[in-house]
């Protein structure tokens, strides 16, 4: 493998830098994000890589857990930040997280167990970077499928409660609201699927060839994650939807849009 | 005396009540007040769609013994402003042929109109009639024909009539029209800010 020098770094680094020139000269007013966003991924990235160098190096089920804890914390933020009308108290922030955990960690450590068999099971050489691939993936596929339920239950409430006038349970009056949510945070790993090999080489399997292993075995690999995320965003975003949308309601069926807290700002 | 088939005691919901009445079988009472007052909270909690205190029996039954969507098919809320969430109006009649479109002047064709193009007064009778397919024993009226023309509006008022006599059901009408209500029923309620009145029109 070719090791990347800090010249290297450098002169790519430049590409940005000519960039904002770019951006300040022609007034376009990128030049401040990109760079701030420029800034924050490479200290972001240098963090992560002497943090997981450290976590290599001691191969102990504790800090293995202790890094996924913490990866599972700050996705379950960022699904509970996605949202405009999330739910009130525990719930926003429990309901991503509990589904994130229920479907990402199962996951990930079914296929750790099963499937790379690896000694042991937790090295976190496999496990921080499935695991983070399998976050990253149901993270944004809660985070969609929550937010088009509640913003669709909001907007449609006068619909949902004709449905229940009309005897309907709560399960039949949110049913096609949630058959859209489902779609909604489902598209995007089809879309992925669909498009693998054709329209884009993904980004873990381009990795692994770069870093020089045979194309096919690189390929197994993808596929493998591929079924992993696929998996794992059906069975994340589906408790995330069944538990949301038996939140909207009560025991006697009633719609109970003020279980959700105003939109922000 | 037999029991009333409806009857609410000591409802309170939004902050609102508490509330007293009794409707008999075959009945029809108006309920009539100022806008505001809690007419329509008052009909929703009684249909069980917000949370309320205090109880409503049915034939002496208390709603909370009863499922939600069981008691939403027996107490039967026409809200004012209908909704309509599938393309054609016969989508939203999953039992198919409907004996009141007639009556309320539509025909067979009308179940294959798109539910885009029906006018505010043509929703609000096929609402009439999607809420009788369920067989309710109690219809709860909020203002039926406030969008409707004087034609439309007698061939409603007619449908509940005959229905209530045919099934024996009650009627709870809101209306801000005297005269209906002295047309449509036969006991008049008012609401104010004590509770619920019986009273002259």
């Amino acid at each position: 493998m070719i090791t990347l020098s800090v010249f290297d770094l450098s002169l790519a680094a430049l590409l940005v830098l000519i960039l904002a020139a770019l951006s300040w000269h022609m007034r376009l007013g990128l030049e401040r994000s990109l760079l701030v966003a420029t800034l924050r991924m490479v200290v972001q990235l240098s963090l992560i890589g002497l943090v997981l160098k450290t976590v290599f190096a001691t191969t102990g089920l504790l800090w293995v857990s202790l890094m996924a804890m913490v990866m599972l914390l700050a996705a379950g933020r960022e699904v509970m930040a996605r949202q405009q009308r999330r739910l009130k108290g525990w719930w926003g922030y429990g309901l991503g997280t509990g589904a994130m955990f229920i479907s990402s960690f199962a996951v990930t450590v079914l296929a750790l167990f099963t499937m790379i068999g690896n000694q042991p099971w937790y090295e976190p050489q496999y496990a921080i970077p499935l695991l983070g691939m399998m976050l990253g993936n149901t993270m944004s596929g809660i985070a969609l499928a929550l937010d088009r339920l509640t913003q669709t239950a909001w907007q449609q409430r006068a619909v949902i409660e004709q449905r229940l006038m009309l005897g309907q349970t709560r399960t039949e009056a949110i049913d096609e609201i949630r058959r859209e949510s489902m779609r909604s945070g489902m598209m995007h790993i089809i879309n992925a699927m669909a498009a693998a090999g054709i329209v884009s080489l993904p980004g873990m399997m381009t990795g692994q060839i770069l870093a020089g292993a045979p194309p096919m075995e690189a390929v197994k690999y993808q596929i493998l994650i591929m079924f992993l995320i696929a998996a794992g965003t059906g069975f994340g975003v589906t408790t995330a939807l069944w538990l949301a949308s038996k939140r909207l309601f009560d025991e006697r069926h009633r719609l109970r849009l003020d279980v959700l807290s105003a939109p922000r700002p | 005396m037999n029991d009333p088939l409806l009857r609410v005691s000591q409802l309170v919901t939004h902050r609102r009540g508490p509330f007293d009445l009794a409707i008999d079988a075959g009945e029809c009472v108006s309920l009539r007040g100022p806008s505001g007052s809690g007419k329509s909270l008052l009909l929703r909690a009684i249909a069980d769609l917000d949370p309320h205190q205090g109880e409503v029996w049915l034939d002496g039954m208390a709603c909370a013994q009863i499922p939600a969507p069981q008691w939403r098919r027996q107490v039967a809320l026409l809200p004012v402003e209908s909704q309509w969430w599938l393309d054609d109006v016969g989508a939203h009649f999953p039992a198919g042929d409907c004996p009141w479109l007639t009556r309320l002047g539509f025909s067979g064709a009308t179940l294959s109109w798109q539910v885009s193009r029906l006018s505010s007064g043509e929703k609000q009778r096929l609402a009439l009639a999607r809420a009788l397919m369920n067989r309710p024993r109690v219809l709860l009226l909020d203002e039926p024909t406030a969008s409707l023309d004087e034609t439309s509006a007698t061939a409603l008022e007619t449908v509940v009539a005959e229905y209530r006599l045919e099934n024996n059901a009650a009627a709870l009408w809101v209306s801000h029209s005297a005269a209906q209500a002295a047309r449509v029923a036969t006991r008049h309620y008012q609401l104010t800010p004590q509770g619920v009145q019986e009273g002259e029109l």
